[in-house]
This record gives structure tokens, sequence and C-alpha cells, in this order.
């Protein structure tokens, strides 16, 4: 039908001219009018931005400029007093119809002004469509006028969502369908591809399920009636397969991160002592599960490039005199007790120095042995000093000491600890234990912040037991100074004169000390009251002094004859010490308060014995001196290094076994995060304390003469200089010769020192500027908890959840406010600075809700609406204050009907 | 329905995304019942997982995070919700003078209007600022 009526008016536009009309049926009047629409369109949004369709206004237009108004009619043609103006017009028209046509057809060139005359033009179109289709095509036409104004809403982001609505518009288009003009096709597209993007966004709507339901069901069926008209929807496959690789990418990147943290060495094991033990203990842990990785490398080093090459390369067993055990030594050299003390086969075996050839290249690849030792020893000071500090580096931005984790420690701690994927038991044990943990941590730096006083008492306090612990520390210096002293009396003295005691005593002294000092220091340290946190730090100072008393004798009374077998034993001792310290002190005795307290007079769990605390100073510093020792010994052990390896290993398993089995958490479970760095601290003094006699050993001593790689050499690194002489170009050894020259070498080190300087201060300048800025976050924080009426939320989303919210008064019931004079609105404005810039440009998704907006301005308006509109971009000025925020924000061109208007004029 | 008619299902539901171990789980349920006694019609319970699933937006979890902590309802957080919040967290763990410690200061932190109670926006702005609200609440299927 609608084709056929098309070609008539075709013929008819040929034929009559302008005559097209008045002949025309109403839907093709619509389509004009659509057409007409769609130019007046631009001008209208120039002069009334953001003004809607309000047909008061529309009214006062009409009477004001009648020019305009046959435009704007035909722009808005939807009201419907409009309509019934036009049924009226229709009805009295038609008595004169056979005049209308003619008449405009004269009147053509001032029909736009002629309101009159337009009207009955349109009413001549309806009584000519009515002669022909009778009532069907009148209703027809207003059907349609009504559709071509719903879209024209719809432009303008006005969305009706309610279902009756939109049934009934679907159920007109449906009947009108074939006569959209390209324009309303556009519109629809648009529309549809707005449902769709509805339908796919659903999900993440932050609607309730029924709301969710009726809107899918709309949107739904929206789109199914009307892709027939558009054709079938293209890229939807598109959209699909966008979705589902999404969906892949998310679940790619979790598994990549769980692979990740799968890969993390012992993360688990570790994460498990902590959420039992806390931080401070899991430090340890992750203390040494560095300490490994640092090992591993230096494992590397060592033996991809002087183990396993001379293993290959280098001359087999008992090729010659320093590869091979002595006749004498042979009945002997495969007893245990003999190998225990590292000497038989061990003795001469890659373990150790000695056995290693000084030829200068060895195996097909003339691989430069000697030279290699003597790099990578240097190497791996190198590089142990460069991981370090930088490790201490990254530690120090990562900042602060621990405890100021931002203002919502408790809060957030309460209520977003718990993880809601958890569903293993054992999983959700461990969570409960680290929540508690990490409450005690906070509470423990808690309780020390609010504590107050006596501040004299304590500083006196302090200052005693500092006393206390330089006594002792002078008390065990003495000691082990005297000890020394009389063993090497007793050197000198022949061996079978002496006994047990005297020959032991240095070690029996040394053990002793160690024994008895770390607890009289804690004790001590009881006096200061630190927080556990700072008292650990100390007790690590203390203890560290002490030992470095150990590390004195160590050095001098034995230092005069290098022995690498003694690193190796001394490290073989420290391992199995602490082990059986482990076993008995802490295993046993939690096995024997435990069992045999069931036939105890007190209660042994409770009472005195108890079971054991992780010790974490000893255990650290254990470990740092452990790795001095390494550090030490591994020029001239090569082998240490692979030992060392295994006990970390070893020891990661088996503390950690004994910490969770045998061990009770510390009364006052403390956060430790910045006391990592102070170990790292501490363990460059030692690796500095561990370089010192290797470097100088190198430098000065003159190696022996019938073992190791530099055996006949006049120093060490002589086979650094032969290499530069014999395989190198001559200029590197000239570079070489400058290089080394102190006039060269004495600015080099000028500048250092002034980019340390200068590094210095800039570093100085930062840390100002970033106490600067903690204040004022500080301050700021201040600031906003003062301000009262700042109650309002702003979020799009969270104006869109309101009917989910627990308190409704939330947002203040604005309803029922009078609507206030606009210079107060203004002022209420200004006082809320949280709303958003573009809030008012995201009104696409808002709801009409009358509730909230200011009442609907009944009264005429008499003149301009130019200075009420404003560019868009004034939403973020001054705007009505709370709860009318969107009635204000016209601007944006959210404004959409009745009851969206601002505040009225005086 | 009922509840008790179905509970076998949900229970079994609960195991398999892991509610079995949540110490919030009867508050959950509760807050997303439309009767606030614990019986989900079919509605609340894909509520419950819209609302807990991966996607869905900030906003929307802060609502019902607020309502699951909102143990007496009265819209507002109160020391005694935070009492039986941290009693479910830490299991009765800490010393009535570390939970009155840690409710004190965690209305300290967050109340900003100064009524010494969590309004939803007091627990809207702390939560905005959590970094791990996120991750935390929400569950897998």
């Amino acid at each position: 039908m609608p084709p056929k009526r098309k070609s008539n008016i075709s013929i008819n536009i040929e034929d009559v001219g302008m005559e097209v009309d008045a002949s025309d049926s109403g839907s093709e009047v619509e389509a004009r009018r659509k057409a007409k629409n769609r130019r007046a369109k631009p001008q209208r949004k120039a002069k009334r931005v953001s003004d809607d369709d309000d047909e008061d206004e529309e009214e006062e237009d009409e009477d004001q400029s009648p020019r305009k108004r046959g435009r704007k009619k035909k722009a808005k043609p939807r009201d419907s007093e409009d309509d019934e103006d036009e049924e009226e017009d229709n009805r009295n028209v038609k008595r004169k119809s056979s005049k209308a046509s003619r008449k405009k057809a004269k009147d053509e060139s001032d029909e736009e002004s002629e309101d009159e005359r337009e009207k009955k033009k349109k009413g001549a179109s309806k009584k000519d469509k009515e002669e022909s289709n009778k009532e069907k095509g009148k209703g027809k036409g207003k059907q349609g006028k009504d559709v071509g104004a719903e879209k024209d809403k719809k432009k303008k982001k006005n969305r009706k969502l309610s279902s009756s609505f939109e049934e009934e518009e679907e159920e007109e288009e449906k009947s009108d369908e074939e006569s959209l003009s390209e324009g309303e096709m556009a519109a629809l597209k648009e529309e549809v591809e707005e449902k769709k993007k509805l339908i796919a966004t659903l999900r993440n709507k932050p609607w309730r399920m029924k709301r969710r339901l009726t809107l899918l069901k709309e949107a739904q069926d929206f789109v199914e009636k009307f892709e027939g008209a558009l054709g079938k929807g293209k890229g939807r496959k598109l959209f699909a397969f966008k979705v589902m690789m999404a969906k892949k990418l998310i679940k790619f990147k979790r598994d990549f991160e769980n692979f990740k943290t799968a890969c993390i060495p012992w993360e688990r094991k570790i994460k498990d002592v902590e959420s039992h033990f806390g931080s401070s203990v899991a430090s340890y842990f992750i203390f040494l599960r560095w300490m490994y990785g640092l090992n591993m490398v230096l494992l590397g080093l060592m033996f991809g490039l002087v183990v396993v090459p001379e293993v290959l390369m280098g001359l087999p067993y008992g090729s010659i005199p320093r590869k091979t055990v002595p006749r004498e030594e042979q009945a002997t050299a495969m007893d245990y007790s003999v190998l225990s003390d590292f000497e038989g086969y061990f003795k001469y075996s890659i373990l150790f120095y000695g056995y290693y050839n000084n030829e200068r290249q060895i195996g097909l690849l003339k691989f430069r042995l000697p030279l290699s030792y003597l790099l990578v020893g240097v190497g791996i000071f190198g590089y142990s000093l460069m991981v370090v500090i930088r490790t201490m580096a990254r530690n120090a931005n990562e900042g602060g000491d621990g405890g100021d984790e931002g203002d919502f420690t408790f809060s957030w701690k309460m209520f977003t600890s718990w993880d809601y994927l958890i569903g293993n038991s054992e999983t959700a044990d461990n969570k409960y234990a680290s929540i508690t943990t990490s409450f005690k941590e906070s509470i423990v730096d808690e309780q020390m912040n609010q504590k107050d006083e006596n501040i004299h008492l304590r500083r006196f306090l302090r200052v005693l037991a500092n006393v206390l612990i330089l006594l002792c520390l002078g008390g065990s210096g003495y000691l082990i100074y005297y000890v020394v002293k009389r063993s090497q009396v007793f050197a000198n003295m022949n061996k079978d004169d002496l006994t047990w005691m005297e020959k032991n005593e240095v070690e029996f002294v040394m053990s002793l000390l160690g024994l008895v000092c770390p607890p009289l220091f804690e004790a001590i340290a009881e006096l200061e009251d630190y927080h556990p946190r700072i008292a650990l730090k100390w007790q690590l100072g203390r203890i560290f002094a002490l030992f470095l008393g150990n590390l004195y004798t160590f050095l001098f009374a034995l230092f005069d004859e290098v022995n690498a077998k003694e690193f190796v034993k001394l490290t073989v001792s420290d391992i199995q010490v602490t082990y059986l310290t482990i076993l008995v002190g802490d295993f046993l005795r939690a096995v024997i308060v435990r069992f045999l307290n069931y036939c105890w007079c007190w209660d042994l769990e409770a009472g005195f014995p108890s079971y054991g605390e992780f010790d974490i100073s000893g255990n650290v510093l254990g470990l740092i001196f452990n790795q001095g020792m390494i550090w030490m010994g591994a020029f001239y052990a090569p082998g240490l290094v692979g030992l060392n390896i295994l006990r970390l290993l070893s020891s990661m398993y088996f503390q950690c076994w004994a910490v969770m089995c045998t061990n009770v958490p510390h009364e006052r479970v403390f956060k430790a995060s910045g006391s990592n760095n102070f170990y790292m601290g501490l363990l460059l003094l030692v690796l500095f304390l561990s370089l010192l006699p290797v470097v100088y050993t190198i430098m000065t001593l003159s190696p022996s003469f019938d073992c190791g790689p530099f055996s006949g050499q006049e120093k060490m690194y002589d086979v650094v200089m032969e290499t530069i002489d014999q395989d190198l170009p001559a200029f590197i050894g000239n570079i070489f010769l400058y290089a080394t020259n102190p006039g060269l070498i004495m600015p080099a080190v000028l500048l250092m020192v002034l980019a340390l300087y200068y590094l210095n201060a800039v570093s100085k300048g930062y840390q100002q500027a970033n106490i600067d800025l903690k204040k004022k976050m500080q301050m700021a924080r201040d600031e906003e908890k003062n301000r009262r009426n700042n109650k309002d939320s702003t979020n799009q989303v969270m104006k869109d959840l309101e009917d989910l919210l627990p308190n409704k008064s939330l947002i203040p019931p604005a309803a029922e406010e009078e609507p206030p004079p606009p210079d107060v609105v203004v002022d209420k404005g200004s006082r809320s600075p949280k709303v958003k810039p573009g809030a008012a440009g995201k009104g696409v998704h808002l709801q009409r809700d009358v509730s909230l907006a200011a009442p609907n301005p009944r009264d005429p308006v008499t003149r301009d609406l130019g200075p009420r509109r404003g560019p868009p971009g004034n939403a973020m000025g001054p705007q009505p204050g709370p709860g009318k925020g969107r009635g204000g924000g016209r601007g944006g061109g959210r404004g959409g009907g009745r009851g969206r208007g601002g505040p009225p004029r005086p | 329905m009922r509840g008790n008619d179905l509970k076998q299902a949900w229970q079994r539901m609960y195991t398999m995304i892991g509610k079995e171990e949540n110490p919030f789980r009867d508050r959950i349920v509760e807050t997303f019942s439309e009767d606030g006694l614990g019986n989900l019609s079919f509605n609340d319970f894909v509520d419950m997982f819209s609302a807990l699933c991966e996607t869905s937006p900030r906003e929307l979890k802060t609502i019902y995070a607020f309502k699951i902590y909102d143990f007496n309802r009265d819209s507002f957080i109160c020391k005694e919700d935070l009492r039986k919040t941290l009693n479910k967290l830490t299991k009765g763990d800490l010393t009535p003078e570390e939970v009155t410690l840690v409710c004190d200061k965690s209305i300290e932190e967050a109340d900003l209007d100064g009524d010494s109670k969590l309004s939803f926006s007091d627990f809207e702005n702390m939560i905005s600022k959590a970094p791990d609200f996120l991750s935390n609440f929400h569950v897998r299927i």
C-alpha cells in the first residue's frame, strides 16, 4: 500500500507541484514533517540549547512569535494540545476543504507566516486522506506523529523506560514502519544499537534483579521487532566474539597471576608462617629466601666458571702431587673421623683451593682457569655488594618504618580483609589466623601510640639499660681477649701437657657468651620498653656487636695461617649446632610440655617452660654471620658455596616445619616491614668485614708455591697482568697503565665524592618534600572530616542505586523543600564542591524521577529563555544545590520534560 | 519458596562457591533475601551472585557490603555491629579490651560526620579507597 502511495506522490509532485501537500495522506505528512523537523532542529538547538519540549513554553512561543511557530510546531508535533487544535481545525476546515486547496497554492509564498492557513492546509490534507482512507487513515496519521515525536524525544536523550509506553510505541511503529524516512531509520538504528548495548551490559548494571528482568525483556522485544526493519543485527557475532575474548583474556590473566605466584619459591610456606606468627617471623624466612637466591647466583658463578671447567677439562685426580692424597695419609684417608674433619680425600678435592692447577690454559677451549678463579673470587664480592645495596635502595623506596599504610588501617582490616573466594577450610583457618595476627600487630602499634608515660623515668631507664649492656659487651670483649691471649701461650706449650679444658678454652668461652648474653640483653631491654619492632633492632645490633668479638678472635687467632679447611669445618659445625638447637630446644621442649602436661603438678603449657618462641634476632644473625663465613671462605674453598646452598635449602624446610609445629607466636606480634632493611644493613657490614681479609690476601700475600691456581706467581693478581700483556692488544695495556696512574685515580675519587655529596643533597630535598606532602595530605583529610555537609553523593551510579540504599535520607528529600529563590540556590551550589564536572553530561541514563526534581515552573515565562540556558559547560559552574542538581542540569541536555525546569524566575 | 525446602540445594551451592567458610554467610543470605530472614527467592539468589560476581560495579558491592555489616539494620554501622564483625573475623581471639580499641579506632578513622557511627557515606568513602575491597568481595562460580 504505501509504495503505491509513494508513487502517487511522485506523480503528484510532477503534476501539481505544491498541490502535493493537499493531496497527501496523513502518514506522508508525517514524513514530511519529520524532514522539516530535522531541518528545524539545529536552529532550535542553537537557540534553546537545553530546553525541553515543554508545552507551556511552546504555547508561549506560539503566541509570541507566530512566524516561528509554524516550524516549531512541526518540530514538536507531539503536543497533545496541538493535536487537539488540529482536530478542531480539521473539523472546521472540512467544510471549506475545496477552498483550502486552492487557497494554499495561492498563499504559498507567505505560507510560513500565516499560521492559520497552514493549519488549514493540514486540515485539508487530513480531510483528503479521510476521504480516501476513512477513519483508519486518520488514526494512523496521528499515531505516526506520535512516533515521530517519540523519536524526537529519544534523540534528546529523554528515554522513557516504562514498559507500557514502549509497547504502545512499538505497536505504532509496526503499523507505520514502512513509512519511515531515512532520518527515522537512522534514529531507530541508533535506538536498537542502544538497546543491544543495554542487553549486553545489563549484567554490569547496578540494578536489582526485578528491574533488570523487566528492562531486559523490553529491550529484547524492542530489538526483535525492529531488527527486522533494519536488517538483521550486523556486528552481533563480532560483539559476541569480543565479549568472549575479553572473558578469555581475564581468565588468562588470572591464571598467569596464579602461575607467577606459584613460581615464587616457598611463597605458600612463608604465607602460612606469616598468618600464624606475624610478619616479623615471616621476615626471617623472606630474608632466608633472599639469601638463597643470592647464593644460587654465587653458586652459578663459582661452579660454572671454576669448578665444572676444572672437573671437565683439568687434569684428573692423581695426576700430579697436589691432586693426590700423600702416601702416608692414604691409609686413613677414607676414615669417617678424618673425612668429617675435611682431611683425607676431601682435602685433595675440588672443594679446596689447593686442588686447582696453575696451568695457564686448560682443555680444548684453552680455558684460562687461574684468571677465571681470580675474577670469580672478586666478582662474588662485586655482585653481592651490588645486590645488597640495590635491595636496600628498593626497600627504602617502599619506605617507611611500616605502620603507616594509610588512614584506614583498622577499618580496612575490618571490612575488606576477608576474602570471599575462600572455600577451603584449611585456607579459611589460615585466613582467620592472619586476620587476627594483623589485627594484633596493629593493636600493638596503636597501644604504643596511645601510651602516655613518665618520660623522665623512661629516659633514665633507657640510659641505664644501655650502660648495663655496654658493660656486658666490654666484659665479654675483655674475656675473649684474655682467653685468646692465654690460648696463644698454650699453643706454644706441649699439647700433651694441656687439659681438655685448656685446649678448648676459646671455643668454650665463645659458646658460653653466645648462650648467656642474648637472653641477658633481652632481659635488660625490658627496662627500655620500646616498641617490639624497635626493640628487635636494638637486640640485633647488640648481639651483632657481641658476635663481632667472635669474628675478631677468629680472624686474629687463626689468621696467620689461612686455612680454608677451617671455614668449611666452621660452617658444618654451625649447621649442626643450629639444627640440634632446634631439635632439642624447640622440638623436645614442645614434646615434653605437650605430653608431660597430663601428669604434672602445674600447667606446663601456660606455666614455666611453655612452648618456645621463634628467636628472630638469633636466627637472623646466625644467617648473616654464616653468610660472612661463606664470603670469606669461598675464595679458598669453592665447594663452600655448594655446601651453603644445601644448608639454606634444608634449613628453609626444617625451620618452617619447626616453627609451625613447635613454636608459639610471640606475646606481642608486631609488624616488621622495615626491619628487612635493617637485616640488609647488618649484612652489608658483614660483607665489608669479610671483604677486607680476602682482598688483603689477594693483594699482598704471595700464594703458596706448591698448590692452588696461583702457585708460582709473585702475587695473585699477576694472572691479570699476564693476560693483559700476552692476550690483549697493546693499547688495552696502555689504558690500564693510565687508569692505575694516581694522577687519574685522585680526580676520579674526588669526582665520586662530589657526586655523592650532590646526590645526598638531592635526596634530602626529596625527603623534605615527601614530609611536606604527607603533612598536606593529613591536613586535607582533617579538613574533609571537619566538613559536615558533604554527605551528598554525586556519583552517578550511586544515584541510580538510590532505591537500594539502606538509608534513603542519604539524599536529602529535595522534593519536599520549597524551591528556594535563585540566589540561595547559587549559594548552595558553591557550597557543594563535590559536584563532578562531567556529571551533567552523564544524564543519559537518568530516569525521570520527579521526586527529586524541583517542582515544575507553572508560571508563564514571558521573556526569552536565553539567559537561563547557558552553554552546556555551564553545568559545572555554580549549580543548584543538592537534590536539585538534575533540574539544573539542563545545560547538559538532560532535561526531558515536565518537572525538569529550573527554579522559576521572578 | 521457603528456604527450608531448598536448604539442601543451597548448601551444595555454598560449598561449590566457597561460602561454607565465610564468617558472614548468614548475613549475606539475610541481606539478599527480601524478607530479611534468609529465605531466598530465585530472584534474590540470582541477585546475590550478580552482586558478588567479578564484574559488578563497585557501588553495588559497596551497598551490599554495607548491608552485610549492618547487623541490626538500622542503616548505620555502630559499635555493636563492628564488635560482631570483628568477633566473626577473628573467631573471638581478641580480648575485650582489644576489641573495644579496634572498634573505636575504626569509627575514628572512617567517621566523617562525628556521630560515632558509620553512615553509608562514611562507609563508601572509606571503602572507595580500600585497595583490596574489589578483589576480596567477590566470588567465582
